[in-house]
């Protein structure tokens, strides 16, 4: 929402501040300022001349050399190309010294245009003649410009005076950001409430009054609303013997200033009251509504109309339209019909100021695919009662410019009157909340400053309608903590019992999991939860594996973000190639990210979100490396017992050869592997990458922060070493798992420390050597006891294949 | 005997003297007091001693072998310093060769900011809690005073999954959920991901982080909101940061607030980067709603309380001074380095 301070001003004349000072404190008491622009910013030394003498240039065809009287001392030379300017023209001219807003190619140049004395082809000029670009405007605004050439001002304008001040141009235009609730501050005039409430000055909003020219609306028009629910109120006035005309230079310029092109006097009286009152308005022809009726109904489904810029629209049975007694003239709230529209024959004219349902007209605004200025002030719900006012000020403004002869009375079809709302009056309450000690009649002071009355015998605070979010204390509140001072407020801290803030533990867990994954030399990174569902074909992922059940999003940003992923990998991938293509070396990635499992599809009750701990990386290190930092972690977060890996994880986007479900105390907690050479080509990974990925709830339910002290060994370890052929299809886990299962409780650890396939093995065999290691908490070992625990190991190993090697 | 005794004693002091080596050294101690070393035999020709001469001349010979021993031991250690320095000298190295890193990985910006705050709210007795990302529409919108056909759900820009089920536009919706479940008091804070539909650009992104916070008590008041986040503001960004509170409309609190923060760069001189005023708008925050906490199940007349919502995002572009959102999700290692 735009707004001049000139506007401004005519509702509160004693206003009289900076633009600083205006920004600042409107924004601090709720209606904040964006920003300003002052219009007469880059304009200097700008003033009404009058041409008394053109000669042609002696060496430019184009150019003319003009004497020009500015009021004081000898007219000045000033040289000009400009085709429309003659003797006797009233023009607006900047002298040397002075600057404009912008160049001759009729854009704006920031920080202006200096102009200087000079010479234009040998011939001497003293300042320049300025077309209404150069004065930082256009012909849109300024209608009575020429399309090309200097702005000529009426006879009547006085030679020596400052043209910026002619032009209204000394005015500075505002921008509001104003919230959704505050819907009459969609308006000037609940602006300018506003600011005269916080700067304290009288606030003189218009006074309505129409004289009125006799006869009766009745003989002209009757309105029948068939959904009241969809138009609380219709307004309908009448007036006759229309002379259109361009409207006074006041009112063009008060639109102009707020971005409103002027087009003549009844179009821009209805643009001024939507502007002034917040209330959109629509003129008819009436000579073209037939039976002299108006119909507010819902369209027929499908119902086709031509709106007035000529375009055919559809409708559905949820739009409301304006209809006559034959047909639809209009489509309520976003724009009317080009059957009924105003045109430059116009004898009579149907005026209308209705009430629309805002969620209907911002729901139909969608459908029609057409959003007006209309429609974006009906769509927040305006106040029926502002109807009335607002179409009285529109015929008090045809009367006071002449543009027609309003006819007695208003058709008024208004069911369910708005009442105002009454809130009780507590100041304790209003107190309480806010923290302060603000006594009951400054409050009152406050309310009266904006129009809220005060019955004292109910003692209830009145909101009127135009505020309809008031509804109770806290909004009350509100109203005082505005006027009051946001900043006057005390700070303190919150008195209750003071408690233990903390983190739960599947948080810690989390936090230790970005500890290991930074120690162990990875960068976190993030990516989006939605992707495309070309995912699963990148991942080789087959047609009917349940990872393909993901979560649509019915109106996604486009196919690449449409559906929730269920699996962490891709945007990891994604980030590696990312990484890859930048020629960034030796990359190692963490994300800690949730995947979405839907129960069942379609979504009837939420998935389970799921956190995954997705590790990737390509460059220095292998699968090893990778393995090293799950372990790792599994350690720091108290999970002792030895992991277990199958290499059946069935992972189609992983190395068949080169991949593992990770496995702890029976349950799969996640997987990790080498990406496949085909997934790592599709993203465009160039080297080989790693993957691991551990499913956090999995993890969280076995991780622990507790410790127990188990004692430095006092009795010395003994450790032997063997050295066994397997076939090659063992696994060392397997071998492992025998030792671990028969070394017995005096085993303390044991440690791989050669595998070693070649010349020298056999075919279809590996060499694995052990340092195995024991030890008795309570005593030293006796060698029998050793051998007799190794004797079971061999045992168990020859059971899997292996032969020992002396 | 006396005089053979002082000539081993001092040939033995002048070869230790002379040796220039452990080696040479060692060879004085085993040729003098060695087993076949020159003193030993001296003792063993004892014998030859008058019996009442004895105690006399073993004293003799202990004291002799002291000094040897002590002059052996000063040689020794003499010969270590040596050594040691020359060690040392031989031994200096270019302390401006470059260091050998453990490489360690680097934190998101934005986790970084989150642990921040998380730090300070913690530190003031709040719990930290997360909601599901994926939520009913009920909690999103309607149990926060935003009902059916509110243009605030539209403002929002919902990914919709269907009619009752949404991507979370906001994590104020793990206000409803806590409030709901009773537990008074309540002081917790809520961080997590949050999605608009807003396309991808330098200041926006169709998925970001947001931060809640909620407290419900008895007694707590706008001045205990403001006395709090001006406490975090000092907290995140330096003990001089002042606060300013705007008023401001949302649905779910009452009265609504915006807080600036006096701009850490510039100090609230003005600067580009806070667009010359001197403030940067950092959070939105107000008393709990009423008819929210009656939606809730709690009753207005007994308890108040706030909320405010910070952009995770926001509060790292700024500290970190990231001139583009698309870094945070680009996963770029020169980037993430930086942090």
């Amino acid at each position: 929402m735009n707004t001049s301070l000139s506007w401004l001003k005519a509702y509160v004349p004693e206003l009289d501040v900076t633009a600083q000072e205006f920004t600042d404190a409107m924004t601090l008491s709720g209606t904040k300022v964006e920003g300003y622009e002052a219009l007469d910013a880059d304009l200097e030394k700008i003033i009404i001349g009058q041409i008394v003498k053109i000669e042609r240039h002696p060496d430019a065809d184009k150019l003319i050399i003009c004497q020009v009287n500015i009021g004081e001392g000898e007219p000045i030379q000033i040289v000009t190309g400009a085709p429309n300017v003659k003797e006797g023209n009233k023009v607006p001219v900047v002298v040397d010294g002075g600057r404009v807003a912008g160049g001759h190619d009729g854009k704006p140049t920031p920080g202006g245009v200096k102009i200087k004395k000079g010479k234009l082809r040998g011939i001497e000029s003293n300042g320049m003649l300025c077309s209404i670009e150069e004065l930082g405007s256009s012909r849109e605004m300024y209608p009575e410009a020429p399309e090309y050439g200097i702005y000529i001002f009426p006879e009547d304008a006085e030679v020596g005076t400052d043209a910026i001040e002619a032009l209204g141009l000394h005015d500075t235009v505002f921008e509001f950001e104003v919230t959704s609730n505050r819907v009459d501050c969609y308006s000037i005039v609940g602006l300018a409430r506003e600011a005269a409430a916080t700067f304290r000055k009288e606030f003189k909003p218009p006074v309505v009054e129409v004289k009125g020219s006799g006869d009766d609306v009745n003989n002209y028009i009757s309105v029948e609303v068939q959904d009241e629910e969809l138009c609380p109120r219709y307004c309908a006035r009448v007036v006759k013997n229309i002379k259109l005309a361009p409207s006074p230079k006041w009112m063009q310029r008060r639109l102009a200033s707020v971005g409103i092109r002027p087009i003549n006097n009844l179009v821009d009286i209805t643009n001024y009251v939507m502007e002034e009152f917040g209330q959109p308005m629509h003129a008819y022809d009436l000579d073209t509504i037939a039976g002299n009726k108006i119909v507010v109904r819902r369209a027929e489904k499908d119902e086709k109309f031509v709106t007035l810029d000529g375009q055919e629209r559809t409708m559905d049975d949820s739009v409301l339209m304006i209809c006559d007694g034959e047909k639809a003239v209009g489509i309520a709230g976003i724009m009317g019909g080009e059957n009924s529209m105003i045109t430059d024959n116009v004898q009579t004219m149907l005026f209308e100021a209705a009430c629309f349902d805002g969620t209907n007209i911002r729901l139909s605004s969608k459908k029609v695919g057409l959003r007006t200025d209309a429609s974006g002030k009906f769509e927040k719900g305006l106040d029926p009662n502002n109807a009335e006012a607002a179409i009285n000020r529109a015929c008090q403004l045809i009367e006071e410019l002449g543009a027609g002869e309003v006819v007695d009375g208003m058709v008024d079809v208004y069911s369910k009157r708005k009442e105002p709302v009454r809130i009780p009056f507590e100041p304790e309450r209003i107190n309480a909340l806010l923290g302060t000690e603000i006594s009951k009649e400054e409050m009152l002071g406050y309310f009266k400053l904006i129009d809220l009355e005060y019955d004292e015998s109910a003692n209830e605070v009145i909101a009127p309608t135009f505020r309809h979010d008031l509804f109770r204390t806290a909004d009350l509140a509100e109203e005082v903590a505005r006027f009051f001072g946001y900043d006057n407020i005390p700070t303190t801290l919150p008195s209750g019992e003071s408690a233990m803030g903390k983190l739960p533990f599947y948080l810690r867990v989390e936090s230790v999991a970005r500890d290991i994954a930074e120690f162990c030399g990875f960068s976190q990174g993030m990516t989006y939860s939605f992707e495309s569902p070309k995912v699963f074909d990148k991942l080789l992922i087959p047609a009917d594996a349940p990872e393909r059940n993901a979560i649509v999003i019915s109106n996604p940003l486009g196919e690449d973000f449409s559906i929730m992923r269920t699996v962490s990998l891709n945007g990891m991938l994604t980030s590696l190639a990312t990484n890859y293509n930048r020629r960034n070396k030796n990359v190692r990635l963490y994300e800690m990210g949730n995947i979405y499992l839907p129960k069942s599809l379609p979504l009837t009750e939420l998935p389970e979100e799921r956190m995954q701990f997705t590790l990737g990386m390509y460059g220095d290190g292998d699968f090893f490396t990778m393995k090293g930092v799950v372990e790792e972690f599994l350690d720091k977060i108290g999970m002792k017992e030895k992991e277990s890996y199958d290499p059946n994880a069935g992972k189609s986007f992983l190395h068949p050869g080169r991949q593992a479900n990770i496995i702890y105390g029976g349950t799969v907690i996640g997987f990790m592997g080498e990406v496949h050479p085909t997934v790592a080509a599709t993203y465009g990974i160039g080297d080989r990458a790693y993957v691991a990925v551990l499913d956090m709830p999995s993890i969280v339910e076995k991780a622990t922060f507790d410790r127990k002290y188990e004692g430095i060994a006092k009795f010395p370890a003994v450790t032997r070493d063997i050295s066994m052929v397997v076939p090659k299809n063992v696994l060392v886990g397997q071998i492992e798992d025998v030792i671990a299962v028969r070394g017995g409780k005096i085993l303390e650890s044991y440690e791989l420390f050669d595998v070693y396939e070649g010349s020298q093995i056999k075919e279809g065999f590996k060499s694995v050597a052990y340092s195995i290691v024991f030890r008795a908490k309570d005593k030293t070992l006796e060698e029998a006891e050793i051998t007799s625990a190794m004797k079971k190991i061999l045992n168990g190993l020859q059971s899997l294949g292996a032969e020992l090697r002396q | 005997m006396k005089e053979r005794l002082q000539k081993i004693k001092d040939e033995a002091i002048a070869k230790i003297k002379a040796s220039e080596s452990p080696e040479a050294l060692n060879e004085v101690r085993v040729s003098v007091l060695g087993k076949k070393g020159e003193l030993t035999a001296l003792l063993k020709s004892m014998k030859d001693v008058a019996p009442e001469d004895r105690p006399a001349f073993g004293q003799l010979v202990n004291d002799a072998r002291a000094e040897i021993e002590a002059a052996m031991e000063e040689a020794k250690s003499d010969m270590e310093k040596i050594l040691l320095e020359k060690r040392l000298k031989e031994e200096v190295i270019d302390v401006t060769l470059p260091a050998k890193k453990n490489m360690a990985g680097h934190r998101h910006p934005n986790t970084i900011a989150l642990e921040e705050v998380e730090r300070i709210f913690v530190g003031m007795g709040y719990e930290v809690i997360e909601g599901p990302e994926i939520e009913y529409d009920l909690y999103n919108f309607e149990k926060l005073n935003i009902p059916a056909n509110h243009p605030a759900k539209d403002e929002q820009d919902t990914f919709y999954i269907n009619k009752e089920i949404v991507l979370r536009t906001q994590t104020s919706p793990v206000q409803a959920r806590i409030m709901e479940k009773g537990n008074l008091p309540i002081r917790m804070i809520s961080p997590g991901r949050v999605f608009r539909s807003d396309e991808v650009d330098a200041t926006h992104s169709p998925s970001f982080h947001q931060i809640e916070g909620l407290i419900i008590d008895k007694n707590v008041t706008f001045a205990d909101l403001k006395g709090t986040l001006d406490v975090f503001a000092k907290e995140l960004f330096g003990a001089e940061t002042k606060t300013k509170f705007r008023p401001h409309h949302f649905p779910f609190t009452e009265p609504s607030a915006e807080m600036d923060v006096s701009c850490f760069k510039c100090g609230g001189k003005g600067c580009r980067f806070c667009k010359g005023s001197g403030w940067i708008e950092i959070l939105g925050c107000g008393m709990v709603h009423p008819h929210v906490l009656e939606m809730c199940g709690i009753d207005p007349d007994e308890y108040t309380g706030f909320a405010f919502g910070v952009g995770l995002e926001r509060v790292a572009l700024l500290k970190y001074e990231i001139d583009d959102m698309r870094l945070l999700y680009e996963n770029d290692i020169r980037f993430l380095k930086q942090f």
